[in-house]
């Protein structure tokens, strides 16, 4: 089995979501470019499980883990961006800068 | 003479001092809180030694008991050359030791039962028993004492008791100044002790008084002891002259007055002021024996005798009757001393024994009149004989006893002194205080004795006959005074059949030294010539006292009828000693001193003072310095830095999410770099 592409897919998606999470200002596609890495991941966790051939399967079993965990994790994440947004009228990450002395 | 060991009776003896000790700190600790507030555990631990006495005593009778024990404490002195002196507690149980512990006991029994009805409502009533079993106890400590050191301690804790009970009522200064000056004079006289033991205990290398004495018995003239033992014997006699209050040290005794009369009593007449007599005893083999310091005795005979001559006279004008009784006593230590400078052992013991029982009986008697009268003074009394016929008969009991008249005791002590002087004029040289120095000395003790009646006569008939010229009603003491009055009346008729020479000689073989040899020291038959010179003056004293101040009885205003120019004056300010002493010594040392010490506060004390005022000025400065350059710079800085790094770390907290990712994908790469190069 050549895994070649399943990795080289993973890097590109892990690349437009590092590059999502940088760029972009909206909180909400930073929480979705977040959503991509976490895709990114799941491929390359599903293909070395193929590759490795484990008998209980845990790449796909944390694959799954991952979902789950993504899941909630985006319930909370736009939680709080949309509770920022009624606090402030705003969702642009440039300008939650309140930590800052 | 046979000797036994005494068995329980003289190994169980350290008990003696041991219970009124115990009484007394008992008595200071728990006495407020005990039945009769303190006098029972005193009056008890005296009933004790009163008993114990009585039975060695009467064990001794039957056979000499020559017992010494001994507790080690601890070796002195042995880094150097020589052998170490041995500290030792012991007891001594023999004659000597036995007589005192039955003077002791059984004066000390009756004053204390004396005492409870004198003192009674007295503000410092447990406090008074306690200091009075100190001083029993001190005294049997001394008493008892077989070496000098332990007698130096018993000796210095009756002079502290000594001072805690003449400063009894200290609220009047007079009172305390003469608690003062009884302890002052004392410890001038105490450096002549100390001076006394240290060369006894360096010749001989021993404190204890059977090593000395064997030195002293072994009769080695080229020995340390013979050496030294004249000086060692006049500064040992100056410690004693403080103790028995000789002539010129005499001063503090009739200031003692002060104290409350049981004190006088038992204190101040019958046992601490016969210590001095009891040490001239206890050594007296080293003052007997020919080559040692039988050299002294004439120095001896010489203050005994101004002594018990010169403050005869002056009881003839005091007007308080403790001072004349005071007096009296002094007369009487006189005669005592003197005894023992002619050589006369058991007749100066033998008159300290009979004078115990008869100057206690006419102190306790003035006592029983002051607490009726409440006025020390014979102007302020007068026919109390029908008011208080006990104390009358009793205290006429003590003066014929006094001024010895055949039967009483007195008597037959005063005549043995007398004979022991003479027989020092025929036997020994002027340097022992025989020979010329001795006739001398036996006309001024017979002159003595004429002067002693003389004023115990003038003392009862003031107070006795005659008006009563005091305030109020006086009325007899009760019981518990008049009992003790009787029971001394009675040892004062009877004490001097014990020793009649030739007839009964047990006071003799009571006292005889057990340990060494005495040598001569006692006539064996009485001496009726000598004996009927001596009643003779007395008689001539009570006959001339009765016509000046008895028989006359509307005027017995008495200063007036011989206020003898020149001598009066001289009587009534007491030679002016006490004068000589404040302007001659105190004064002009008191003065300097103070001064001294003045200039010395002002200027040595002020300038250390002041020193280390300014040196510690100076270190606080260099330390406010040190801490506020060194110790805060420090802290200043090390904040500064915290505070700077800080500034430039807050640099990179920008608050922008986007950066602190982009730092975290960077630092990634730079990793993921580094592991894939290295």
């Amino acid at each position: 089995m050549i895994i070649n592409q399943f990795l080289l897919l993973g890097a590109v998606l892990f690349s437009i979501g590092v590059y999502g999470v940088l760029a972009r200002r909206n909180a909400v596609l930073v929480l979705l470019s977040v959503e991509l890495m976490l895709a990114a991941v799941n491929i390359n966790l599903v293909t070395f499980d193929r590759v490795i051939q484990d008998t209980l399967a845990g790449g796909q079993v944390f694959a799954l883990f991952v979902i789950a965990v993504a899941a909630a994790e985006v319930g909370i994440g736009l939680a709080i961006v949309l509770l920022i947004y009624r606090n402030r009228r705003t969702a642009n990450v440039d300008e939650l800068d309140l930590m800052k002395l | 003479m046979h000797t036994v060991d005494g068995g329980a009776l003289a190994r169980w003896a350290w008990l003696i001092p041991v219970v009124p000790m115990v009484a007394a700190f008992a008595i200071v600790l728990f006495g407020k809180r005990s039945p009769w507030k303190g006098w029972g555990m005193a009056w008890l631990s005296m009933a004790f030694v009163a008993v114990y006495g009585i039975a060695l005593f009467i064990a001794n009778l039957n056979e000499g008991i020559a017992y010494q024990g001994a507790v080690s404490i601890g070796d002195i002195g042995a880094a150097g050359s020589g052998p170490p002196f041995t500290l030792e507690w012991g007891w001594m149980v023999d004659g000597l030791s036995i007589m005192m512990y039955l003077v002791v006991g059984i004066v000390g029994f009756l004053v204390f039962t004396y005492a409870k009805g004198y003192m009674e409502g007295d503000i410092r009533y447990t406090w008074f028993f306690g200091s009075f079993a100190l001083f029993g106890g001190g005294m049997l400590v001394l008493v008892s004492a077989p070496n000098l050191i332990q007698l130096i301690v018993g000796w210095e804790l009756v002079g502290v008791a000594s001072y805690l009970l003449i400063g009894h009522y200290w609220e009047e200064h007079e009172n305390s100044s003469a608690a003062i000056k009884a302890f002052l004079v004392n410890k001038v006289a105490d450096v002549g002790l100390f001076v006394g033991a240290i060369i006894i205990a360096l010749s001989v290398g021993s404190f204890r008084f059977t090593d000395i004495m064997a030195v002293v018995s072994g009769g080695d003239l080229a020995s340390p002891l013979a050496h030294y033992s004249f000086w060692a014997g006049v500064a040992i006699f100056i410690g004693a002259m403080g103790k028995s209050a000789q002539f010129p040290l005499h001063v503090w005794l009739p200031d003692a007055m002060a104290g409350p009369t049981p004190v006088s009593a038992l204190m101040h007449a019958a046992t601490m002021v016969t210590a001095g007599v009891y040490l001239l005893g206890r050594l007296f083999p080293f003052y007997n024996t020919p080559g040692f310091a039988d050299d002294v005795r004439w120095i001896i005979i010489i203050i005994g005798t101004l002594t018990l001559f010169l403050t005869g006279l002056m009881a003839l004008v005091a007007d308080d009757i403790k001072k004349v009784l005071a007096y009296s006593t002094l007369s009487q230590l006189g005669y005592m001393v003197t005894a023992m400078g002619a050589g006369a052992y058991t007749a100066g013991l033998f008159h300290l024994f009979t004078h115990a029982f008869f100057k206690s009986l006419l102190f306790l008697g003035a006592g029983s009149m002051i607490h009726a009268v409440h006025s020390n003074n014979m102007s302020d009394m007068g026919g109390l004989r029908k008011y208080m016929p006990k104390t009358f008969w009793t205290f006429v009991i003590g003066s014929l006893a006094l001024s010895a008249v055949v039967p009483f005791a007195g008597f037959w002590s005063k005549d043995e002194i007398l004979a022991g002087i003479q027989h020092a004029g025929n036997n020994f040289t002027t340097a022992q205080g025989g020979a010329a120095l001795a006739n001398y000395v036996l006309v001024v003790s017979i002159l003595g004795a004429f002067v002693t009646a003389f004023y115990m006569m003038r003392a009862v008939s003031l107070s006795f006959f005659g008006e009563y010229k005091g305030h109020g009603h006086p009325h007899e003491s009760p019981n518990v005074m008049t009992y003790p009055l009787i029971a001394l009346a009675f040892f004062s008729t009877v004490a001097g059949l014990i020793n009649i020479p030739g007839i009964t000689e047990w006071f003799t073989q009571t006292v005889e030294p057990r340990f060494f040899p005495a040598g001569d020291f006692h006539p064996t038959a009485i001496n009726f010539g000598l004996a009927g010179i001596g009643t003779l003056a007395a008689l001539a004293g009570i006959v001339i006292g009765y016509y000046l101040w008895y028989a006359d009885k509307e005027t017995q205003q008495e200063r007036d009828r011989f206020r003898i120019p020149v001598l009066y004056p001289l009587l009534e300010h007491k030679y002016y000693i006490d004068d000589f002493y404040m302007g001659g010594i105190v004064r002009p040392i008191r003065g300097p001193v103070a001064r001294a010490v003045d200039w010395f506060n002002g200027y040595v004390i002020d300038l250390v003072v002041n020193g280390a005022g300014y040196v510690a000025t100076r270190v606080a400065r260099l330390v406010y310095w040190f801490d506020q350059r060194g110790v805060d710079g420090a802290f200043n800085a090390s904040a500064a830095a915290a505070g700077g790094s800080g500034g430039m770390l807050r640099l990179l907290q920008t608050g922008r999410i986007q950066q602190y990712v982009f730092l975290i994908v960077a630092g990634v790469v730079v990793l993921v770099a580094g592991f894939i190069v290295f």
